[in-house]
């Protein structure tokens, strides 16, 4: 299993190389730069600064240089946070970003996996249709619309949380943002173990379980749901993707200090290494959550086992 | 007249679907003495299974039952839900026919035996270990005390037939309901549970309720055999007395339905259609990063000549390779060693040089439900081909080919602008043989095309087999687990093990005086009925 967790790594390393390329050169070919401003600067001082960040060289050059450093684990300086290097910040907003991506994934899980189940066991009543039909509008209704609304009925309108701000990641800061990431995945989840659910509970291993004798009970919890949770396992990578995405625009929504909102406000004022921090950041982030989640694969299913 | 333990008394069984109330089993009644074995025949959609379903009250909630089950006297079909739990696994136990999918695949055979003995006798964890062993050793796992912790896909299907087995006699059933319990595995393996269940019906002195398709097993296997037909028992009596003296016609007709007939040779100077010298297929098992990747060998150097005319038989149990062999052939699979085709050297062209030979040799498949595209009319099927390999043809000229092909495997052409599901499996074998003829091809390949359809169908797709190679001229590779549709319709025959040909000979000759023990052993399992104990 090591050596296989070894390959996957060594895999990891072309497609990062493909996500640095790709935003590297989008990046550029962005209109503006780092130190366009309101007011244009002197062009003997722009001269010196583009010097200073090594910006005047051939864009090829500049790209070898920036591997270069990243090889050595160097994400550059921040353009804009005069002071910080991009190390800093995203050592600074990780924990936050954290924080409400962990809570989001965990209540996605803790709301989800029951109502798959349940909606799975009462198939084709009410409450199977109610849990769908919910389920349906939280894929459907985006976070950027979900976000806002959260706020406004319950921070403005009914003021019983805030409508934004971290507040040292105090609770009450936290319900909003985390519900919003999460509901999109809740619905996915709900979704994904509901059908799974009903595969397993038609399965010819049920029926020997039944035949055996066990009350419904035990067929469902030590039979049925195990299996059932495979599918929902190989959907956590994607789902993890999706919160850390998602978590770009509800950060900024909320005004969370985290990643995501330095993300958005780098690529806004062109500043290039932070930008490139972060997608290089969360690329790697990514590749390992998704290794992870295929590892706790093979500890839930035997008949998988990575050897080689 | 002392209490049968088992009593079906009138049952009626009606399915309540949504486009209207459906009769699975209409008014049967059959009972079972305790220590016997009765038999439930029946070709599929008889409603044999519907019956022990109902016993065990495990039929789907849209079943609607009419009439009585009575165990020991007590009804079942009366009995609270709570009641039937403590008899299922307990008094009466139940095996199944699929045994690659009974087994719970994330938890270790052991645990899933001894949870029944948690279930119905109280022992828990390592308490009921020995006596999970105990079973084990009992149907004949070797090494019980180390493959207690085996997951189920680390055991053949017959060794998870046996762990069902073991699973269903942990608690000494009164009655085992044996639903088909040998239909998947080989014929070999077969013959060893069917031993091991009378074995352990002496000992235990359990009633076997077996259910099965196949008239041939029960001859020496049951006491009584009830025949079902369109959920009507239409037969019930002595083994010995019905097989001697059928008194209903479908009784007479599903044991006529074994096959008959035999293929007469052809000339030995018949010229040579399609031979093979040394071929070779090998699997990557796995791919490793700075080592020579593992391969399993398939195929292992096989020589073998066709003669025009001749209908070749591939056995051998699975697994050995004969299917590879088959695809190996007509270039479905890579291989190495020499191939040729009426003189053309078939080893290293590629897909497109392959193209032209393609309508010359064509294959059927055994999954007559999978191998047709539901999304196609019959006549879009069957007429695919001729559109690469006649594209002059024009419509009427295609759809006047794809008709006489029809007609060729005695469908009505007027169906041709139906879909798949519509047929039943053997309609469906027939259009996937015009889908082969209508090519007009010299050679078929055909791969266990009677081994998904039931015993009756079966003989009807052999007549059609036999009557096309006399009416086309056709060469037939035919592969087949089932010695006695081989030996119908071969005249020549290869016995495969392990990649290899162990014996080969004509089919006469082979069948009734076979040289080596693999072969023999092959016989004594498939011909249960013929070396009559």
């Amino acid at each position: 299993m090591l050596s296989y967790a070894f390959k996957r790594l060594l895999q990891a390393i072309p497609t990062l190389l493909i996500v640095i390329t790709l935003a590297f050169f989008l990046m550029r070919v962005a209109p503006g730069g780092p130190f366009d401003g309101e007011r244009a600067l002197p062009p003997d001082i722009e001269a010196n600064l583009m010097a200073a960040y090594h910006l005047d060289e051939p864009l090829p050059q500049q790209y070898l240089r920036y591997l270069g450093d990243l090889l050595q684990g160097d994400f550059g300086p921040s353009f804009k946070y005069k002071d910080f290097s991009v190390t800093d910040l995203i050592q600074q907003g990780f924990p936050v970003s954290l924080e409400i991506g962990g809570l989001a994934i965990l209540l996605a899980l803790a709301l989800g996996l029951p109502l798959g189940v349940i909606a799975a066991l009462k198939r084709n009543s009410a409450v199977d249709y109610a849990v769908m039909g919910t389920a349906l509008a939280g894929i459907a209704i985006p976070n950027f619309v979900v976000a806002p609304l959260l706020a406004l009925v319950f921070g403005v309108i009914l003021s019983w949380l805030p409508a934004g701000g971290w507040n040292g990641g105090a609770l009450p800061n936290l319900v909003l943002p985390v519900l919003a990431l999460s509901i999109q995945q809740i619905a996915y989840i709900a979704r994904i173990m509901r059908a799974s659910m009903i595969e397993v509970l038609g399965s010819h291993y049920i029926r020997t379980a039944r035949a055996k004798g066990l009350s419904e009970r035990l067929v469902v919890w030590r039979h049925a749901i195990r299996p059932a949770l495979l599918p929902v396992v190989s959907y956590l990578g994607p789902a993890i993707a999706g919160i850390i995405t998602g978590s770009v625009v509800i950060e900024q929504i909320f005004g969370i200090p985290g990643i995501g909102r330095y993300f958005v406000q780098g690529a806004l004022n062109r500043d290039y290494t932070l930008v490139m921090g972060t997608v290089v950041f969360y690329g790697a982030l990514i590749v390992l959550l998704n290794l992870i989640v295929d590892l706790l694969y093979s500890a839930l299913d035997p008949q998988i086992r990575y050897d080689d | 007249m002392s209490q049968p333990l088992l009593e079906v008394d009138e049952l009626c069984v009606d399915f309540a679907l949504p486009q209207g109330t459906v009769p699975a089993v209409k008014r049967i009644s059959y009972r079972i003495e305790a220590g016997e074995t009765l038999a439930l025949v029946g070709e599929s959609g008889s409603g044999k299974s519907v019956s022990s379903t109902a016993a065990m009250g495990l039929l789907p909630d849209l079943a609607r039952t009419r009439g009585a089950i009575r165990f020991e006297g007590e009804d079942l079909l009366a009995a609270a839900p709570k009641r039937l739990r403590r008899l299922r696994g307990n008094d009466i136990a139940m095996i199944f026919q699929e045994p690659m999918t009974s087994l719970n695949p994330l938890h270790r055979i052991g645990r899933q035996i001894a949870e029944v003995l948690e279930r119905h006798r109280g022992l828990r964890g390592r308490a009921a270990r020995p006596r999970v062993q105990e079973l084990l050793e009992q149907v004949g796992i070797p090494e019980p005390a180390r493959r207690i912790d085996s997951y189920p896909h680390e055991l053949s299907g017959g060794q998870r037939q046996r762990v069902m087995i073991a699973m269903a006699l942990a608690c000494e059933p009164k009655l085992l309901i044996a639903d088909e319990p040998t239909t998947a595995l080989d014929v070999t393996v077969q013959a060893q549970i069917l031993a091991l269940l009378k074995d352990l019906q002496r000992r235990y002195g359990m009633a076997i309720l077996f259910i099965t398709h196949d008239l041939g097993i029960v001859r020496h296997f049951a006491d009584r055999v009830c025949v079902m037909r369109q959920g009507e028992l239409v037969e019930s009596g002595e083994t010995a007395a019905l097989f001697a003296a059928p008194q209903h016609d479908y009784t007479r007709m599903l044991i006529d339905a074994e096959p008959r007939g035999r293929k007469t040779a052809v000339a030995e100077d018949a010229p040579l259609l399609l031979e093979a010298r040394d071929l070779r297929v090998s699997f990557a098992l796995k791919k490793r990063l700075f080592r020579p990747n593992a391969y399993f060998e398939a195929v292992r150097g096989i020589d073998l000549s066709i003669r025009r005319g001749q209908t070749v038989g591939i056995v051998g149990e699975s697994g050995s390779g004969k299917s590879t062999l088959g695809r190996a052939l007509l270039r479905l699979l890579d291989s190495r060693g020499d191939i040729r085709f009426d003189d053309a050297a078939l080893d290293g062209l590629d897909a497109s040089a392959m193209r032209p030979l393609r309508s010359r040799m064509q294959v059927v498949f055994q999954d007559p439900f999978g191998s047709l595209s539901p999304r196609m009319t019959v006549g879009e099927i069957v007429g695919e081909g001729l559109r690469v390999h006649a594209p002059e043809l024009g419509h009427r000229e295609r759809d006047i080919r794809v008709q006489e092909a029809l007609r060729d495997v005695a469908l009505d052409p007027a169906m041709r602008h139906r879909y798949p599901h519509e047929f039943s499996g053997g309609q469906r074998q027939r259009i996937a043989i015009a889908r082969a003829l209508v090519l007009k091809p010299e050679f078929l390949l055909l791969d266990e095309p009677t081994s998904a359809l039931d015993r009756s169908v079966q003989a009807t797709v052999i007549e059609l087999l036999r009557d096309l190679q006399r009416r086309h001229g056709l060469t037939y590779l035919f592969i087949s687990h089932d010695l006695a549709v081989v030996r119908a319709l071969a005249d020549t025959v290869l016995v495969m093990k392990q990649g290899e040909i162990v014996e080969r000979g004509d089919t006469e000759t082979l069948f009734q005086a076979p040289r080596e023990a693999y072969t023999r052993e092959l016989m004594r399992a498939a011909f249960l009925d013929d070396d009559a104990a």
